[in-house]
């Protein structure tokens, strides 16, 4: 191979690779081999096909870290970087997209939407999840982040017939494309201090600066913007609910999870690269973000009817735990940021999940008394969602629990008391608001007769979930082993 | 079978549990015999404890420990001394008698019902064995899944309200008693360059005097939640009022004793400079004597049976706090033994009233009058629980009480001048209730018919009553197990407590 594609490019590369063929084929076999609506079930097949390859080259990537045992394979002149940190995300979207994938055949039908796009679209958001972990350049960062937004605007939108879901693609795609300019601009700052657009040439080039500088400040105001918004955090958290109401429950999970799992791998990339001689500029301005996405987030959440809704608004406060773990700063808090974002990927697509089966012909599901009488209808359902809000409120033996845990204790090890104090009354907030579905699913009255909508593929998915929010919660230890390696440089 | 007996006596709930789930729902009985077996078998492996538990032994025994969090130095590590074997003895006992307790008055749902039960039945004995705060910490939040559902689905009419307020302001407090752990946490990782949570190894610590005392507050408000303490106590009428009878007795009978029993095993001796402190000390005393003559004095005004005796309870957990914080021998067992007085009494007290709620479905006192005439062998059981309640000699309510007031006699005379008070109300609002609802004539026509107590129904109260006897008769043993514990307590909080009485002893002589 050339110097422009080494064999090592195409090593690292391979995982992305994978994800964008199988997300073209399937475009092309849609229309030229299964014309016939309901072959589609073969995307799905097609689908996990990519993802197996995808999760073989993680793998093989995986091994070659241990075996060799050194912290990174770079790629590309250093455009592109396998380390734990990298290849931790990647498992992570790589399981959230499978689940999603898994549930939406049942889904989509019921909607009356279902489309093959629809798959391709999940394998090119993935693909651009993957450079969003593994880029250490402001351009690939950007595309990789501009790929997953445009695959999600479309996705979003997808319900064509629904105005609800047209509204919410608008309103994403104009603020999306908005906070985008902004990181350009922001982006554009870093490249005119450094000369170079490397993650590590930028950082080198902002050391030598004082934080002060007010090129340095406008540089870190405006990729604050445009990455604070990525992650739905106040003050511009407004396009989330919308967002999250109108898509299709499957493109709601699958958006709540993984794009921000995505978007905090990229913001700690910035924040912990090029950013962190900058520290003090920006540490009391997150913390103070961190305390209004959890205020707007908690307080909001506590008069949504609409479960959608509701867990949107959550999804908001969660961004706020998560980001107390970047101010903190330390070991702890960064370890304490992967271990959230992989509980809460758990557990919120869980309680995705439970709202997916909710929706059957004719019955959206959505609202917090479409679950009225749940545990006399099916108990199974009812008891997998209670694991899930517990879990989402942090409550031990559950899963949710550590990652408030980690949060925490790395709050407390860097002396920010006053934020562990307000963190920690919010899960009491929280519980609330949560206990609110549950105080729906025990009541007896049953107002809906038509049974639930499963398939084998969400009986799995919420199994999968299920089960790995109670593992995690009771023997978390190769869990937690798994983050710590993540770090590791 | 010692070095697992403690496992054994934790998961035997958990397993009745897991075969329960394969108990089709609709055949209550084999699920209500079934749930029955279970809570006397969790009885029964109790037992060895109590009669192979060394009193002459200091430290803990039955210790068992296993890894299991290593990244974070969390253990599984159990192990008991005097003070939480006998709250392990209580809380089996009154997992079998709210079990027997329920066959009648639960009729819907009866498999989630028991499910709950023994959920919380293994949270509760978990609270008592961990010496692992991680561990302590887990088994704590899970009682409160069990009981939210124990109110919030069998409980009265504004039961969802009672259960969601229960579950707030107990998840509050313990929140923030996780920050208190998570400093004393790091600050063992600062000192000692490790990670643990084990008791015996937090207890090296050394905090500068201002965070430790932050951290007593932290742990403070967990507690004084849990107890309740004045003025945490507002959730508790609610929950007691609404719970059903089963869950009313256990949350009387051991979740509250969960909060005294916080403050023995963790803030006197993880935090011993602020736990003597003399500010620190005189409000928790102050809040203590408000908690025994307010309790007493609402009790005075109540209407409704329930709600009476649920703020009885503030007045006697009162009594325990109070004792605790006299920080002497006296105090400390007294209010050890006084816990579990309170469970006995005050378990029988809302399983008398339980039993009457099942026939009449009321609990407003003015709907009753005369009731011993119709019930005799009910009023003599009702009598005996009352008085034990009040503090009659000869039954154990005296006993612990006495031990207390001459607990906070010795720490300070004022305390105990009040705190009596509180002794003289709570004979005033217990008989005047007695009198009220059984003495008389019947006035009321719907309590001409009903039927006395049944076999059942006695076979709950007899085996609480034998106890109430035995604590009030001979109380020797209870103390001679408390003993070593509280000599160990009041040594770590007040270094050279003992050889300044000796030497006090030897002045006089």
């Amino acid at each position: 191979m050339s110097q422009f594609y080494t064999t090592t490019d195409h090593f690292v590369l391979a995982p992305a690779l994978m994800l964008a063929l199988f997300g073209c084929a399937i475009l092309l076999f849609d229309f030229l081999l299964f014309p016939n609506p309901k072959d589609r079930k073969w995307l799905t097949m097609f689908l996990l096909a990519g993802e197996a390859f995808c999760g073989y080259g993680l793998w093989r990537q995986h091994s070659f870290l241990i075996s060799n045992g050194i912290g990174e394979i770079t790629a590309f002149q250093g455009s592109l970087t396998m380390d734990g940190f990298a290849l931790f995300f990647n498992w992570i979207f790589l399981i959230a997209t499978v689940v999603v994938a898994i549930v939406s055949y049942n889904y989509l039908e019921i909607e009356g939407e279902h489309h093959g796009e629809y798959y391709a679209l999940i394998l090119f958001a993935q693909c651009g999840m993957f450079f969003l972990a593994a880029g250490t350049d402001l351009v690939t960062l950007f595309i990789g982040l501009e790929l997953m937004a445009l695959c999600f605007y479309v996705m979003v939108g997808f319900l064509r017939g629904e105005r609800r879901s047209n509204e919410a693609a608008m309103k994403y795609l104009l603020l999306g494309a908005f906070s985008s300019g902004f990181l350009a601009y922001g982006f554009s700052i870093m490249y005119g201090v450094s000369g170079s657009t490397k993650l590590s040439d930028v950082a080198a080039a902002f050391a030598a600066r004082d934080p002060w500088d007010p090129m340095i400040l406008l540089a870190v105001a405006t990729t604050s913007v445009g990455l604070l918004f990525k992650i739905s955090a106040a003050p511009f958290h407004m396009w989330a609910p919308d967002a999250y109401e109108g898509a299709p429950t499957t493109v709601t999970a699958y958006l709540s999870v993984a794009s921000k799992a995505a978007s905090f791998a990229f913001l700690l990339r910035i924040f912990m690269g090029p950013l962190s001689t900058s520290r003090p500029v920006w540490e009391p301005l997150l913390a103070a973000v961190a305390i209004a996405t959890m205020t707007f987030g908690n307080l909001a959440a506590i008069s949504q009817n609409n479960i959608k809704r509701l867990l949107a608004y959550s999804s908001i406060s969660h961004a706020g735990y998560m980001l107390l773990g970047l101010i903190a700063g330390n070991r702890t808090g960064l370890n304490g940021v992967a271990v959230y974002v992989m509980v809460y990927t758990f557990m919120n697509l869980g309680a995705f999940l439970v709202v997916v089966a909710m929706r059957r012909k004719g019955i959206a599901g959505e609202d917090v008394d479409d679950l009225a009488g749940l545990m006399h209808k099916s108990p199974g359902y009812a008891m997998l969602m209670l694991v899930f809000l517990l879990s989402l409120a942090g409550i031990p033996p559950t899963a949710g629990f550590l990652g408030k845990y980690y949060i925490f204790l790395s709050l407390i090890e860097t002396g920010h008391y006053t934020l562990a104090v307000i963190g920690t009354l919010y899960v009491a907030v929280a519980i609330y608001y949560y206990f609110r579905i549950v105080k729906s699913m025990f009541i007896p009255e049953q107002f809906e007769p038509a049974p639930l909508s499963t398939s084998l593929g969400l009986r799995l998915a919420l199994g999968v979930t299920g089960a790995l929010t109670l593992v995690i919660g009771i023997y978390p230890e190769p869990f937690l082993r798994m983050a710590q390696t993540s770090l590791m440089r | 079978m010692d070095q697992h007996l403690l496992s054994i006596i934790l998961f035997t709930p958990l397993a009745g549990l897991a075969v329960l789930l394969f108990i089709p729902g609709s055949s209550k009985n084999v699920i209500r015999i079934w749930a029955n077996v279970v809570a006397f078998a969790g009885f029964l492996v109790s037992l060895p404890l109590a009669t192979r538990f060394d009193k002459g032994a200091s430290g803990f025994q039955f210790v068992e420990r296993a890894e299991w969090i290593p990244s974070l130095g969390v253990q599984y590590l159990i192990g008991v001394d005097g003070i939480s074997m006998l709250l392990i003895m209580l809380t089996t006992v009154f997992g079998f008698i709210a079990a027997l307790s329920s066959w009648n008055a639960v009729e819907e749902r009866v498999k989630e019902y028991y499910a709950m039960f023994m959920l919380l039945q293994t949270g509760m004995i978990g609270v008592f064995l961990a010496l692992d705060f991680f561990l302590f910490y887990v088994f704590w939040e899970l009682v409160l899944v069990p009981m939210y559902f124990i109110i919030g689905v069998w409980g009265g009419p504004r039961k969802l309200y009672a259960a969601i307020k229960f579950f707030l302001y107990t998840l509050a407090g313990s929140v923030l008693m996780l920050l208190g752990i998570l400093a004393l946490y790091f600050q063992y990782h600062a000192q000692f360059g490790a990670y643990t949570f084990e008791i015996a190894n937090l207890m090296k610590v050394v905090l500068e005097p201002g965070m430790e005392r932050w951290v007593f507050w932290a742990f403070f408000v967990g507690f004084a939640i849990k107890v309740p303490m004045f003025p945490f106590h507002t959730w508790l009428p609610d929950a007691h009022v609404e719970a059903p009878t089963a869950g009313s007795v256990i949350l009387a009978a051991v979740l509250l004793k969960m909060g005294t029993y916080g403050f023995l095993r963790f803030s006197l001796p993880l935090l011993p400079r602020a736990s003597n402190d003399v500010e620190i000390v005189r409000i928790l005393a102050i809040l203590s004597i408000v908690g025994i003559i307010y309790g007493a004095l609402v009790c005075l005004m109540q209407k409704d049976w329930k709600k009476l005796i649920a703020y009885s309870s503030v007045s006697h957990l009162g009594f325990c706090t109070l004792g605790i914080f006299a920080l002497n021998p006296n105090g400390i067992a007294g209010s050890v033994l006084q816990q579990i007085n309170h469970g006995i009494s005050t378990g029988m007290l809302f399983l008398v009233i339980g039993v009457m709620y099942e026939r009449r479905h009321t609990r407003e006192i003015s709907e009753y009058g005369g009731i011993a005439h119709v019930m005799p062998k009910y009023a003599i059981v009702f009598a005996i629980a009352m008085l034990s309640s009040a503090g009659l000699p000869l039954l154990n309510g005296f006993v612990g009480e006495f031990t207390i007031l001459q607990g906070a006699f010795e720490a300070n005379r004022v305390w105990a001048a009040f705190a009596v008070s509180g002794v003289i109300l709570g004979a005033a609002y217990l008989l005047w209730l007695y009198q009220r609802v059984m003495l008389g004539q019947v006035t009321n026509g719907k309590n001409l018919r009903l039927p006395d107590l049944s076999a059942r129904e006695m076979a709950v109260f007899l085996p609480l009553i034998a106890w109430a006897l035995w604590i009030g008769v001979y109380p020797k043993p209870y103390f001679d197990i408390l003993e070593k514990p509280v000599q160990q307590l009041v040594e770590r909080v007040k270094p050279g407590y003992y050889q300044g009485q000796a030497a006090l002893k030897a002045g006089v002589r």
